[in-house]
């Protein structure tokens, strides 16, 4: 007990109790709409067992058990186009995980730029990418890569190409397509922890190697990088347990009927059925599935970083 | 002989890095350029896509059109709207509860701290939400922008991180002086936790203000579409409204001066696109330092 309860007279036991229950009083009111809004929800998975139809309630659908869970692995159509898009997903998470080296190098090599004007615009600037809406990004694209875009007119003037490149309405490199975009939007954002990394590594280490006769390079491979290394892994960790998660906004902005068969991840895909596509009760299934594998990959993920550096990641 | 090799390797490693660099940088800053020098050039140059380096024809019309379009303001109202009352709920939120979890006395602290950070890792996924939504009679209501996002468990977290970081005889003095809960939260905690409390501001601002995944999924109603919502309408429409315009402004002959003022799909998407993204240009240079110590702190905890 704190010493400043010794100057309340009348039992402070029982004074430490009271402003305890009252305090917990004051914070109920934000564990409620935390409890409607993340634990609460968590009942619409019983529309995953129902045949559920919109205007109708929950109670007058037919109970249809596991029939949502074993069609979507039963039925021909339904299973090339998960595999499609399960093949999507693992393609964009994958390409995703190999550039997440990317930003480490940009600050290593970033941090090897000795005018401190040019260093600290480029990131500023490299940076505001990371603070637009994904619709704006794909403003951006339409208006430098659409038919009558920027980017096509340069090439059809300078003779490079006869008719438009079609950059966007093609099935064509829509993965690189959105990794690059990605890396756009988010590679001078990302750098930015590998920055504060780099600040905080000792300078003793950097004046021991340089008396031993270290030059620049070495400084970068056997100082810098290393340093950085357990943030990666952190990183590197984190980007595995959310391996299904992709995210919408980026996909949903891009897909166009022409791309819709290499653009569609699972979160889009669940977007699509669910909302657009009414099948309701598919959807929350597929939702659920993806939770449960998602809440795997945290654990071994977690259970792997406990085992390597002695620190769990969440 | 050694040191000169080195300092060659060292000269074309600085030219390839700088050059490196330069271009990259070029490529995040010189899309808004494109965007805003099309938008006052005329807009029969902008329409296919000759005006690259600097603006051509410079006029305004495009803005005092696009202005009378309707739906913008309204948009425009709903999306500063969401802004300033979403931030202002979270940081309020999130300050006071930061706080109250790391008074020892709180009953029950450590169940309540980890049912609200478990629920951090799982998602019950879109179908649920629109379902719960839809219960609460949040579905076309302008506070389904507001009341979700009130609790943030990160944000939470971010706080209470700062708050314990701070010498614990600020809080003990001022209980020594008599002051309640309240008077300590709101004279002692909230005065020094500013830092932790802007970046909140300024992540959760910049967070409402580019949302559109709520507007997509909960609203149908026109009167409550967010700006962003209404940019994307306008990406995908930008054809039947530039018409729209045109034939509103009366069928004068076709010259050249109307010609270059009169708008087009591209003029129209990319002048809203412009009146999107501008708030975030001119507020992310002031505030950037407050980002930078938000990612820091977001990485102290891991």
């Amino acid at each position: 007990m704190r010493t400043k309860t010794k100057t309340i007279k009348n039992s402070p036991g029982i004074q430490r109790k009271h402003r305890g229950k009252v305090l917990f009083l004051m914070i109920l009111p934000f564990l409620l709409l935390n409890f409607l809004f993340a634990y609460f929800p968590l009942h619409g998975w019983a529309y995953a067992f129902f045949d559920y139809r919109p205007p109708l309630k929950l109670s007058q659908c037919d109970f249809v058990g596991w029939k949502w869970f074993r069609m979507l692995f039963s039925n021909p159509t339904q299973l090339s186009q998960l595999w499609q898009v399960m093949v999507n997903t693992f393609a964009m998470s994958l390409l995703g995980i190999a550039t997440s080296i990317l930003p480490l190098f940009f600050a290593v090599f970033l941090n090897e730029i000795k005018c401190k004007r040019f260093k600290s615009v480029t990131q500023t600037l490299t940076t505001i990418p990371n603070f637009i809406s994904w619709i704006l990004v794909y403003s951006v694209a339409f208006s430098l890569f659409s038919n009558s875009g920027m980017v096509n007119t340069l090439l059809q003037n300078l003779g490079i190409v006869e008719a438009p490149v079609k950059f966007l309405d093609s099935d064509k490199h829509t993965w690189l397509s959105m990794i690059l975009w990605s890396n756009w939007k988010g590679l001078g954002w990302n750098a930015i922890m590998y920055l504060a990394a780099i600040a905080g590594i000792d300078m003793e280490l950097y004046e021991a190697a340089k008396i031993d006769g270290a030059g620049r390079f070495k400084l970068m491979r056997y100082i810098t990088i290393p340093e950085l290394l357990p943030t990666f892994f952190v990183l590197l960790m984190l980007s595995v347990a959310n391996f299904l998660n992709n995210g919408v906004d980026q996909y949903f902005v891009f897909q166009n009927a022409f791309n819709k068969n290499h653009i569609q991840v699972l979160d889009l895909y669940v977007y699509n059925i669910g909302m657009t596509g009414k099948s309701q009760s598919l959807a929350t299934a597929i939702s659920i599935m993806k939770s449960g594998v998602s809440i795997t990959l945290l654990t071994v993920v977690n259970f792997i970083s406990k085992r390597l550096r002695g620190e769990s990641i969440i | 002989m050694k040191k000169k090799k080195s300092s060659r390797a060292d000269l074309i490693f600085n030219i390839i890095n700088y050059t490196v660099f330069g271009i990259f940088t070029l490529l995040c800053v010189y899309p808004f350029y494109y965007l805003i020098i099309n938008t006052i050039s005329a807009n029969d140059l902008s329409a296919n896509g000759s005006i690259i380096f600097w603006p051509k024809g410079m006029h305004f019309e495009n803005y005092i059109e696009v202005l009378k379009l309707k739906g913008l303001m309204p948009a425009a109202l709903i999306s500063l709207g969401r802004t300033v009352l979403g931030t202002a709920c979270t940081v309020l939120a999130s300050s006071f509860l930061g706080f109250a979890f790391t008074q020892q006395y709180l009953w029950k602290r450590k169940v309540w701290y980890r049912i609200l950070v478990a629920s951090m890792y799982f998602n019950a996924g879109l179908i649920p939400m629109y379902l719960t939504m839809n219960t609460l009679h949040l579905t076309n209501n302008f506070f389904v922008y507001i009341i979700p996002v009130i609790v943030q468990p990160f944000n939470i977290i971010l706080v209470k991180t700062y708050v314990e970081s701070l010498p614990i005889s600020l809080q003990e003095a001022a209980e020594i002086d008599g002051a309640g809960v309240m008077t300590v939260f709101l004279k002692v905690i909230l005065p020094t936790s500013t830092p932790i409390l802007a970046t909140i501001a300024i992540f959760s601002a910049v967070g409402q203000w580019n949302s559109f995944q709520d507007t997509l999924i909960y609203i149908t109603d026109q009167k409550l579409y967010s700006l962003q919502y209404l940019l994307y309408q306008y990406i995908n429409q930008a054809n039947s409204l530039a018409t729209m315009i045109r034939s509103s402004g009366g069928g004068t002959a076709v010259d050249m001066a109307a010609l270059a003022t009169r708008q087009t799909p591209t003029s129209i998407r990319m002048t809203v696109s412009v009146i999107v993204v501008l708030p975030i240009l001119f507020v992310y240079p002031i505030f950037q330092r407050y980002f930078v110590k938000g990612i820091m702190i977001g990485s102290v905890k891991g």
